[in-house]
């Protein structure tokens, strides 16, 4: 495990292997290390952001001693109901081989896993999809992707939030609310949470 | 009655600020909070609030409100020229602005920010326990428009101490910012922490309180390849293709995939949440904590 300091307030840490991340995170959003105030779980790394009061070597140390913990959400999978309409369904098929029905059977013939969140409050990078998937993000960017778009980049799927510009490529739609302010969390899609997506008709 | 502030004019912007939303990074919501903490800070400890009680940053002056019930105030950061009702009141003092009196603020001699902090603090309601607005994700109000009217909370028991704060305004020349190595320096080609250290940056007309891009010697990537997103930091220095960094400021994203340069230290993200456009950065190496635990004497060979 390397762990880099990340300016004066953050410490930047880098799990032996990916598969090392889940148990981490687990071990150390459960039981903060003290001077901890926060944790971002990203694609292969997490970024602690430490109190003014912390000691970063106190909390390096922390982090190297901490055993991992079993990973949230291992239990039920959020489902996620998705027409497959969207507006480079055909695109994704021509770069997959597949045809659009056999884009929609790969996205919800297996459960997918939120990596990490950010971009935007409740957009969480989901991973562990068919490999098939794995498409590069469109050349040129839309100015503005609806909310309830569901849509692929590199290996991850997403789900976009709220309205905003976004590069994916888009596959189809859920009417499932992602960010909600009056939820406890408002976040439907959290690291750790299981999400399979379920084919519904237009 | 109600004490509040209604809102007359906003000026270029003018956003609701406490300490910001930690521990949120979960959900994808960053921090946000003031772009300059230590001029906001003091803002509230000369009105006699608490430290993170909730006050207005205006953007380059120009705001104008006028007191429901009357209010003690203060204003920070940037020097604007103020008015009270026709009065001139010098900043960095505190003052009472009465019941229907209006303050004006003008435009700022030097810095780019100034923080309007009444007594009581700005009581609007908080999301996910921050009264802060963030420009990114939009969580917390609105940016102010004329016609707001904001509340103000009941006067805190402790009376503000000091008439006069003893504090300079920010430069109007170069600012000097110390910044640790960042860790992924090495995304970028040999020299490019040299490049970065050994001449000063201009900051361009690009500025928000997500960041400010920067001009100055170009830093090429390595040709690494694409680096994986990673959480970002305030005050990271992150260097897009294009070669000319972004200084992150408060409503920065949670995260992002640009390798980091170097991280301006915590200290002195405030300083340069002053600088205006054309304005020169200049960076000076600092050390980064260390993270290697000293051997202690009772250790074997």
């Amino acid at each position: 495990m390397r762990i880099l300091p990340n300016g004066d307030r953050a410490l930047l840490v880098e799990p032996p292997g990916p598969e090392a991340m889940p148990g981490l995170y687990a071990a150390l959003a459960a039981d903060p290390p003290p001077g901890v105030a926060d944790i971002v779980p990203a694609a292969r790394t997490l970024t602690l952001l430490l109190d003014p009061s912390a000691d970063p070597a106190r909390v390096a140390a922390a982090v190297r001693g901490a055993r991992p913990a079993a990973a949230a959400g291992s239990a039920a999978a959020v489902e996620v109901p998705v027409v497959y309409d969207g507006p480079d369904l055909a695109e994704v098929a021509a770069l997959t081989g597949l045809t659009p029905d056999g884009v929609a059977a790969a996205h919800t013939g297996t459960a997918w896993r939120v990596a990490f969140t950010g971009f935007a409050p409740g957009f969480g990078y989901l991973e562990g999809g068919d490999p098939r998937l794995d498409v590069p993000r469109r050349g040129t960017p839309r100015v503005r992707v609806p909310a309830g778009a569901v849509g692929l980049a590199g290996r991850y799927s997403g789900v976009y939030p709220v309205g905003s510009p976004g590069g994916w490529q888009i596959i189809g739609r859920t009417d499932a609310v992602l960010w909600d302010l009056d939820r406890d969390p408002p976040a439907l899609l959290r690291p750790g949470v299981k999400v399979r997506f379920v084919r519904r008709e237009p | 009655m109600k004490r509040g502030l209604d809102v007359l004019r906003s000026g270029l912007l003018a956003t609701v600020q406490d300490l910001g939303r930690p521990g949120h990074a979960a959900l994808g919501v960053g921090v946000a909070g003031a772009a300059d903490p230590d001029s906001f800070r003091l803002a509230n400890r000369a009105a006699g609030n608490p430290e993170d009680a909730a006050a207005i940053e205006v953007t380059f002056g120009g705001l104008h409100v006028r007191s429901r019930g009357g209010a003690f105030a203060a204003v920070t950061g940037a020097p604007v020229p103020m008015t009270v009702d026709g009065r001139a009141v010098a900043p960095f003092s505190v003052f009472h602005v009465p019941d229907g009196a209006e303050l004006r603020m003008g435009t700022p001699s030097t810095g780019l920010r100034s923080y309007l902090a009444v007594r009581g603090g700005i009581a609007v309601p908080p999301v996910l326990g921050s009264r802060s607005t963030d420009t990114l994700s939009g969580l917390g109000p609105a940016p102010l428009k004329p016609g707001d009217l904001l509340p103000v909370g009941p006067p805190p028991r402790a009376h503000p101490l000091l008439d006069v704060l003893p504090v300079a305004p920010p430069p109007a020349s170069e600012i000097e910012l110390r910044a640790i190595p960042g860790p992924r320096a090495d995304w970028l080609v040999p020299g490019a922490l040299d490049a970065l250290f050994g001449a000063p940056y201009a900051v361009t007309s690009e500025i928000d309180r997500v960041g400010m891009r920067l001009d100055g010697p170009r830093l090429a990537h390595a040709g690494r390849g694409e680096l994986p997103s990673e959480g970002t930091v305030t005050g990271a220095l992150q260097v897009p293709p294009s070669g000319r960094p972004v200084l992150f400021l408060a409503d920065h994203p949670v995260t992002g995939g640009y390798p980091v340069i170097a991280v301006v230290v915590s200290a002195d993200v405030g300083r340069a949440a002053q600088a205006r456009p054309g304005q020169r950065l200049r960076f000076r190496p600092h050390p980064a904590p260390p993270l290697a635990r000293r051997p202690s004497r009772q250790e074997g060979p």
